[in-house]
């Protein structure tokens, strides 16, 4: 047990740190970066691609950095301080474990290069309109077809599918609708034919779109790994999202705590600085503690993530997923509490926090969700 | 940074928890897991165990029986005595008095007391707090008149726990009576046995004698039971609380108790099936668990750091530790009494042949107890309300 980074870790945090607070350095720059096309500057995400970071995850072999869950919590939670719209958490986690993990050799071959020089980026499809945060509740078919498949149905609110070159797609090849059995996921061109991209703004600040397959025509080699026993990959996918939005939350939080503390010391009122008041002061404290709780699971996410173990790893997960979202909600509705009518305005950057950490608890899974994911285990078993 | 356990705190984590499963009685742990109250035997019986395995002061220096261990094996142990419900060793021994008179104590005082602390020859008992101080310690009363080569103390103690065993009283008495009121404290060890001393019970919401009233009236102390330098107690009894704090948290404690919780709600008939098919029930299990999963991890990032620093300042951290631990303590309490249901309700005299089970549950009595005693964690060492003002000056700077 050790909880300290070592040297190359410090190096990667400080670097990340950097970068991200030099594209934001305040509201009116992020503001300005939401404006671009795809929602966010092309040139901010090449300066990730510079720093090595949208080839972390991949190992020296297959063309990456060798980076591990700590070093992506590392990023994310730079990219939750700085409230960073690029789309780190769709392409450098979601997108990227699906292949790291269900890619073949060849696979990675073909796109782990144009990954890491910042060329491609991917996304997770797997949001349906009846699915809610069930990963097996998959309606869009992938219907075999000579070495191939052909791509039917749609996805829902899929994270800057306009920015993202292929997209990973769940798709049924067998069975009913909600069988576990007879799910792939399978790589899908954007541009290709049959795709279509209805993109628009999320409540945070990002971008999400509807997407439709209609009649997809994809060759056997889209499929990651075997098409019809994919949904423990998507599974495996969906917690390093979680992994990722924890350490996203993790910074947002920290970043909109600090930013309430100054706030109570300045802010002057009855001829004092509110944060003389004890009801306040308790308030605060409250909020760290919510804070550092969600620092604990980050790290926990970070520890169990890779895991071997799938069932503890699931409710580990869930159990992260969990806490997270209580405190995403606890600290940002404080935060705007304390802040009084500043924390209602959309000129003051607490307030874009609140909005991110208010969304965060409702995607991979509300805290209604992954409740009942670690109460379905009989034994309802948190490893430690 | 990696954060599992290594091959070493593996294989020490199963040492520790197969000696506490092996050696300490069986019959202590189940008091202690049903929440009954032990008996003065079963502290030193359980205690002395530890203390043959040179296990009862692993945080002492070694020359008085402290281990040379990292501070996550000392987590470790912690947590497995508490998952093994086996008693801590005697907390005012231990965790107080022992390293205050380690740290702050003269060389003879050591030899004389320490070991015979370890051991549980001596048990100690805390006279901190007085009827007109709570949370504000610091306005104690309690006098220490020098007279010779001795003091006379005049005053009263209240909520000393289990005083009606102890032999010694560690307490902070006033003896400078101009100066500002931190400044005029000193720590003074008193025999239980010295005459002018009365101990009066105090009886708990559950009905049970755990904590006392202390009087002392002209109580002569010899001037060699002074700890430190005179006047500056405040400053011992400061790292004495931020010692009390860092174990406060109790996380194998309501660990244990979860589990229990959990075994016992898969024979507890309700509906069709069990307590355990309920998922509501389950949920709100589910929800203290995934906070203590948490809170675990904080203690040991809290430990890790702990073991560092070496200074004897009180870690503000240590107060978050204490707040969120002493709620999860209190929610299984409350998960328990939920459990027992209609059956909380029962108060039957216990005793042989006693035939009067409600409802046939040998533990659904003990639920509500454990439920009324545990308001106390929120309260004691530190009330949460002071915690808070601690963080949000030491760590907030509010």
């Amino acid at each position: 047990m050790d909880f300290d980074l070592n040297e190359d870790q410090s190096l990667l945090r400080d670097s990340v740190e950097r970068l991200a607070a030099d594209l934001y350095p305040s509201l009116e720059s992020r503001q300005a970066r939401l404006k671009a096309p795809l929602g966010f500057p092309t040139e901010g995400w090449a300066a990730f691609s510079e720093l090595g970071v949208t080839g972390l995850p991949f190992s020296d072999e297959d063309g990456g950095l060798g980076g591990g869950p700590v070093e992506t919590m590392l990023v994310m939670e730079a990219v939750g301080r700085n409230l960073v719209v690029e789309p780190l958490l769709a392409s450098l986690v979601l997108g990227s474990t699906a292949l790291r993990l269900g890619g073949s050799a060849a696979q990675k071959a073909r796109l782990v290069p144009d990954l890491v020089s910042g060329d491609l980026r991917l996304t997770l499809a797997h949001t349906e309109r009846q699915s809610r945060y069930d990963l097996a509740d998959v309606a869009t078919t992938a219907r075999r077809s000579g070495d191939g498949f052909v791509l039917s149905g749609a996805k829902s609110v899929v994270p800057n599918a306009d920015a993202a070159g292929l997209m990973v797609v769940s798709a049924r090849v067998s069975g009913e609708r909600r069988d576990a059995q007879g799910i792939g996921l399978f790589l899908v061109p954007a541009d290709a034919a049959g795709v279509a991209i209805e993109a628009y703004p999320t409540q945070d600040g990002g971008r999400a779109a509807e997407v439709s397959f209609s009649e997809v025509p994809l060759p056997g080699d889209a499929a990651l790994g075997d098409p019809e026993a994919g949904l423990p990959l998507l599974e495996r996918v969906v917690e390093h999202g979680i992994a990722g939005l924890a350490a996203e939350a993790v910074g947002s939080m920290d970043a909109l705590h600090t930013l309430t503390v100054e706030y109570l010391k300045t802010r002057k009122q009855f001829g004092v600085s509110v944060g003389s008041f004890q009801a306040l002061q308790h308030r605060a404290v409250d909020m760290l503690i919510q804070l550092e709780q969600a620092r604990s699971m980050a790290l926990y996410a970070a520890m169990m993530v890779d895991t071997p173990d799938a069932a503890a790893r699931a409710a580990a997960l869930s159990a992260v997923k969990v806490q997270i979202n209580k405190a995403c909600r606890y600290v940002g509705q404080e935060a705007v509490q304390l802040h009084g009518g500043i924390g209602m305005t959309l000129e003051y950057i607490g307030a874009h926090h609140f909005k991110r950490l208010a969304m965060i608890e409702y995607q991979l899974g509300d805290t209604a969700h992954h409740l009942r994911r670690i109460t379905q285990d009989a034994n309802g078993l948190l490893a430690a | 940074m990696d954060l599992r356990f290594t091959d070493e705190e593996i294989a020490f984590r199963d040492e520790v928890r197969t000696f506490c499963r092996t050696e300490i009685p069986a019959e202590i742990r189940k008091k202690v897991s049903e929440g009954r109250s032990l008996s003065k035997d079963d502290y030193v019986t359980s205690q002395r165990i530890l203390n043959a395995k040179g296990w009862a002061v692993p945080h002492w220096p070694q020359e008085f029986g402290g281990r040379d261990w990292t501070p996550i094996q000392r987590y470790i142990y912690t947590e497995e005595l508490f998952q093994a419900a086996v008693p801590l060793p005697q907390q005012f021994n231990c965790y107080m008095f022992g390293p205050v008179l380690a740290t702050f104590g003269r060389q003879d005082q050591k030899e004389r007391f320490l070991p015979r602390a370890a051991n549980l020859d001596d048990w100690w008992c805390q006279g901190f707090s007085e009827p007109g101080a709570g949370s504000d310690l610091a306005s104690l009363k309690t006098k220490a008149v020098r007279d010779g080569d001795h003091y006379v103390v005049d005053g009263q103690k209240t909520w000393t726990t289990l005083g009606q065993h102890a032999d010694w009283i560690f307490c902070l008495v006033r003896t400078d009576f101009e100066a500002k009121k931190q400044r005029g404290i000193s720590f003074l060890l008193i025999d239980m046995k010295s005459p002018g001393i009365t101990v009066r019970p105090i009886l708990t919401l559950e009905g049970r004698h755990e904590v006392n009233e202390v009087f002392f009236d002209s109580v002569r102390v010899p001037v060699e039971n002074l700890v430190g330098e005179e006047n500056k107690g405040w400053d011992y009894a400061k790292f004495l609380l931020a010692n009390e704090r860092t174990g406060i948290a109790r996380i194998g404690l309501t660990k244990e108790r979860i589990a229990r919780i959990k075994r016992l709600a898969r024979e507890m008939p309700a509906g069709p099936g069990t307590m355990w098919d309920d998922p509501a029930f389950r949920s709100r299990v589910a929800e203290v668990e995934v906070e203590l999963k948490a809170l675990e991890i904080t203690q040991m990032r809290v430990a890790a750091k702990q073991g560092r620093a070496d200074s004897v300042e009180p870690d503000p951290a240590s107060s978050l530790l204490k707040i969120r631990g002493s709620q999860l303590q209190q929610a299984a309490t409350e998960l328990l009494v939920e459990l027992a249901g209609p059956f909380a309700l029962a108060a039957p005299a216990r005793g042989a042949g006693a035939n009067n089970l409600p409802g046939g549950f040998d533990w659904v009595d003990a639920a509500a107890p454990s439920y009324f005693n545990n308001r106390k964690v929120s309260i004691y060492g530190g009330s949460n309300e002071i915690q808070h003002n601690v963080i949000a000056k030491g760590i907030l700077g509010l």
